[in-house]
């Protein structure tokens, strides 16, 4: 007999494992190579997370209680997969085009990105999905207390109780290091995926090996099986037409409601042609999970004593044939279908709470909104961390609360009747224009209504949450009202009677609540662009022409998407508008691209209320509702082929337009840089002349002679300066000047740069992060730390804050090596960001900044000689110049 | 009573050798060095005469000119314009504005004191 402990150890070795091929899947993620991450093959198994501890232990189970109708749990997906080209492809392009992270999103951004609706599909799914959780927790126990009574003595309540508590913490540690490791903008989770990809084969390979053992091993052959099948009951139980037909639906339609089969066939989705493999390799991958059910069940009712758990079927047969070792498989096999489910569950879920509850909570009790400071990433991925632990609480609370005791199956039917309240809104929604909010949230209500009154609540049995009395005879006598025989339609089979109802109820609700509301504008344009996906992917545009600020947009970006992310999204667009910098203009197109990356990240309501307050009430133009109009179809299509070309015209106008100006700049600024000579070479010779003139008239004391002669000296040394400045400009503009390259380390650069940029004590203080600068840099170290230097000196002279702070930080930007030298002074508007880098540009009083301008200059041509460059960083709160350098003049340290 | 020169210029080593030169041949020399209320301090305390920098902070000094030459309490006023960007363009706007005199930096000490005699005397 086996060792409980052993058990233990395999167990605990088996989560090891996996902990490992997520790491793995992450780094290779990580490296960039996902190509073998989002194979068709890893989609398919992903979606095996349909099969949980419920397909696992309780089809068996289900087999043996009602004979082949387990099958039905089977059919509906299978159906649903074949005819993915209809719905399945629908979902997974709307998720693509409106960046959908969960179904909740999907049912809000659908209906005019309602918070509300948000909220109700959340609170829905977490509803249905806890007595789901709590099946997985169970049988996961039920498991282990079958290896724990075999030496001797049999768990109690309290020993299940607490295997049940460790399970639960495991997999809420698993999950939040898996699932919430980085706020991806896409949501994937490659470590997560191919983790219960891995765990779809390990419990498809133990449920076919004891299959295997069962047939060849016990009945010795596929015919003596035949005969054993026909002797036992299984064969005598009839086929109830309702249930069969309920059941398919049920577990077709929850297929695409589920919030974890949601999270793997949309938002994981990598890739819209693996549905094409997924479509024939998941009904297989099904076919073969259901092969042996009947014959474990027929020999488990054959070898076994009367009264044994048939849910433990999987386990037992083995284990009462001394295959110990077969046990063990048996045993991984449904504790992969328990963990895989649980976790993709969870993060599903997780992300719901966060996006559509505690995020849009914390937003609204900061009064300043979207524009306050610090990191909304970091609060929303601890909202994630509390709603994974959140969510298994719950999952345990059930556990404990219905005391584990109705059968697995049983449970799992109350779920999905729950979770496929769901279906007429989201269907509707993605088929028909016409749905509203309205709508949606009467049927939702309506259906979830139903549901908890006729399956969820009688579920935890008579006497619990509801009186035998009302169950018998309703509430308050009204026997229409009874539970299990609403408007007294008694005999029929609790859970066909629910779905019954309540879907019928909900889609009236429905669709009664959309023809008599009226949508708002936004709805008609999520409406027709979730509906069309197919025709016009680009789509009718949320925003009107703003005016927003391309900065203000750029700080509430970097606080969402990480400051890497942001300034590439921003610089992408700036460069396609043709213009250089992190700047570009704030289009209509812009906005809504943005917009859309937002709410890749924290959903489309939340994403979309966040620009709402940078844009204020600019949404939704009258010649947008046009463009939504059915009628306008030919116009619009007619209109988007011009579209296009005036979106090339307007590209190439836009860069004409920024020549033009920056050529007028050029050409006034050539004349003003005469002037500018004259006016800089003059005034120190005006000082200089007047006071020699001064003191050769003599006539004075001693010290106002020598003070005199002091200012003499200090306008010679100004003068020379310029003409170093205005010489080593022309040399490095007329590309004369030979490169010295030397290798140094970047840490001894700005050493150097700190020490020479003549910092008063009580001014500017410098902030670093050593450990970062260990980089080793091969190019001209003399005028790179010029560069350093004149950014240095240019913090301390125009920093205006109170207590002044220039911050340097090392980083890595595609490919490049970047330095930041960031400040805590007021900033340069953007009107002056273009304008610095050119000669003579000061923007503040001359006489306080005491250079001639020509530092900035001097700084872009030396970093366009070592090929890099400078660029004003824009949203860092204060004035911030990022220095590029081409890679290939770096190497790490090591 | 001593005669009253305002010097609107914001080098500040200019500054300290035009007042040096002046004070010592007896004139009261103000100093203003911002371009925006340089009219203002014209207004509230007129001097004999006004020496004008044309690149101030705030406001050129061919505006502060133009103004003066707009306003009759202050049409008449004697102003010696001093700039260092000495382009031909330049002197014949102030002369279009009507300047008194116009020099370009660097200048002679002695013509200096010179044109301010001339044009307080005259």
């Amino acid at each position: 007999m086996l060792s409980f402990n052993l058990l233990i150890v395999v167990a605990l070795g088996y989560v090891a494992f996996l902990f490992a091929i997520a790491f793995a899947a992450e780094r290779q993620a990580a490296n960039g190579s996902k190509a073998w991450l989002r194979s068709p093959l890893v989609y398919t198994l992903s979606l095996s997370i349909y099969c949980t501890a419920w397909t696992f232990y309780g089809a068996v189970g289900y087999a043996a209680r009602s004979g082949l109708e387990y099958l039905t749990i089977y059919l509906g997906p299978t159906v649903v997969v074949i005819g993915w080209w209809w719905v399945v492809r629908k979902l997974v392009r709307i998720g693509r085009a409106q960046r959908i992270t969960s179904i909740a999103d999907l049912i809000s951004s659908r209906f005019g990105k309602s918070t509300a609706l948000g909220v109700l599909v959340t609170i829905i799914a977490v509803a249905a999905a806890t007595p789901y959780l709590a099946l997985q927790l169970q049988s996961v126990t039920l498991s282990f207390a079958v290896f724990a009574s075999a030496p001797g003595h049999d768990w109690g309540a309290s020993e299940l109780n607490g295997a049940a508590l460790w399970v639960a913490a495991g997999l809420a540690i698993f999950t939040i290091i898996f699932g919430t490791r980085n706020l991806d903008a896409n949501e994937r989770h490659y470590g997560v995926v191919m983790a219960i990809a891995f765990e779809a084969v390990v419990k498809l390979f133990a449920l076919l090996a004891v299959g295997v053992f069962v047939v060849w091993g016990v009945a010795g052959g596929p015919g003596d099986m035949v005969k054993m099948i026909d002797a036992s009951p299984i064969a005598l139980w009839d086929q109830n037409g309702a249930r069969w037909a309920g059941l398919t639906f049920l577990s077709g339609a929850a297929l695409l409601c589920l919030p974890r089969m949601f999270q793997v066939l949309v938002v994981e989705n990598a890739d819209e042609s693996h549905l094409a493999t997924a479509s024939w390799a998941f009904p297989l991958y099904l076919l073969a999970m259901s092969l042996f059910v009947v014959p474990i069940a027929v020999a488990g009712l054959a070898l076994l004593p009367p009264g044994s758990n048939p849910d433990l079927f999987v386990l037992t047969v083995p284990l009462s044939q001394g295959q110990g070792g077969l046990a063990i498989l048996s045993f991984l096999g449904g504790f992969s279908s328990a963990t895989s489910m649980v976790i993709v569950a969870t993060i599903a879920l997780s992300t719901m709470v966060s996006n559509h509850i505690v995020v849009p909570l914390w937003l609204q009790s900061r009064s300043q909104g979207a524009m306050m400071s610090g990191d909304v990433r970091a609060v929303v991925l601890l909202a994630r961390r509390l709603s994974i632990v959140g969510v298994l609480g719950l999952g345990y609370l059930y556990y404990r609360v219905s005391g584990g005791g109705a059968a697995l199956a049983a449970i799992g039917l109350i779920s999905f009747t729950g979770v496929v309240q769901i279906l007429p809104a989201m269907l509707g929604g993605i088929f028909w224009r016409g749905a509203t909010r309205w709508g949606a949230a009467a049927g939702l209500i309506t259906g979830t209504a139903i549901w908890v009154w006729s399956l969820f609540l009688p579920s935890f049995g008579p006497d619990v949450v509801i009186p035998a009395q009302v169950l018998a005879h309703g509430p308050w006598g009204l026997g229409w009202l009874r539970p299990q025989a609403l408007f007294g339609i008694s005999g029929l089979d609790p859970v066909v009677h629910a779905v019954l109802w309540s879907m019928l109820l909900n889609a009236t609700a429905f669709m009664m609540g959309s023809i008599v509301t009226f949508p708002t504008p936004l709805e008609r344009l999520q409406g027709a662009q979730i509906v069309n996906v197919f025709e016009h992917s680009p789509g009718a545009r949320a925003w009107a022409q703003s005016a927003a600020e391309a900065e203000d947009l750029l700080i509430m970006a970097q606080r969402i998407l990480g400051p890497a992310e942001a300034q590439a999204i921003f610089q992408r667009e700036a460069l396609e508008q043709g213009k250089a910098g992190y700047l570009p203009d704030v289009t209509p197109g812009f906005v809504d691209l943005l917009e859309r990356e937002l709410a890749g990240s924290v959903g489309a309501a939340t994403a979309h209320a966040m620009i709402g307050q940078l844009i204020e009430g600019a949404s939704v133009s009258v010649e947008d509702l046009i463009r939504v109009a059915d009628e306008a179809a030919q116009i619009m299509e007619y209109s988007s082929r011009l579209e296009a070309k005036s979106a090339e015209q307007e590209r190439t106008a836009r860069a004409l337009r920024e020549a033009n100006a920056k050529l007028t700049a050029l050409s006034v600024q050539k004349d003003a840089f005469l002037s500018q000579i004259s006016h800089e070479l003059r005034t120190p010779m005006t000082s200089i002349r007047s006071f020699s003139e001064i003191l050769r008239d003599g006539d004075m004391t001693p010290s106002v002679q020598a003070k005199y002669a002091g200012i003499i000296h200090d306008e010679a040394l100004r003068l020379t300066r310029l003409l170093d400045d205005l010489l080593d400009l022309s040399v490095l503009e007329n590309g004369q000047v030979t490169l010295n390259r030397q290798t140094g380390q970047l840490r001894e650069l700005l050493d150097r740069a700190q020490g020479a940029a003549g910092l008063r004590a009580g001014g500017l203080t410098i902030r670093r992060r050593k450990g970062d600068e260990t980089l080793v840099l091969t190019t001209d170290l003399d005028r790179l730390t010029q560069v350093f230097i004149n950014l240095i000196a240019n913090a301390q002279k125009y920093c205006d804050a109170p207590r002044p702070e220039l911050r340097i930080v090392v980083g890595r930007a595609r490919g490049e090596v970047v330095v930041d030298f960031i400040d805590n002074g007021e900033g340069i508007g953007s009107e002056h960001q273009q304008v610095i880098f050119e000669k003579f540009s000061r923007l503040t009083d001359h006489g306080k900044a005491g250079g001639a301008g020509l530092g900035l200059a001097i700084c872009r041509e030396i970093m366009a000689r070592l090929g890099g460059s400078i660029a004003y960083l824009p949203g860092q709160g204060g004035a911030a110049f990022r220095v590029s350098l081409p890679a290939a003049a770096a190497m790490a340290a090591e | 009573m001593a005669k009253r020169v305002l010097l609107i210029e914001d080098e500040p080593n200019i500054i300290e050798a035009i007042s040096f030169i002046l004070s010592r041949d007896g004139w009261t020399v103000h100093t203003q060095s911002d371009g925006v209320t340089a009219l203002d301090r014209v207004r509230a305390l007129p001097p004999d005469l006004v020496i004008l920098d044309v690149m101030l902070p705030g406001k050129s000094g061919f505006d502060i000119l133009r103004e003066m030459r707009a306003d009759a309490t202050t049409a008449a006023m004697p102003v010696l314009m001093l700039t260092a960007r000495g382009q031909e363009r330049d002197r014949d706007l102030a002369l279009k504005l009507g300047v008194t005199r116009f020099m370009t930096k660097p200048f002679s000490n002695a013509e200096v004191l010179e044109a301010v005699r001339t044009m307080a005397g005259g």
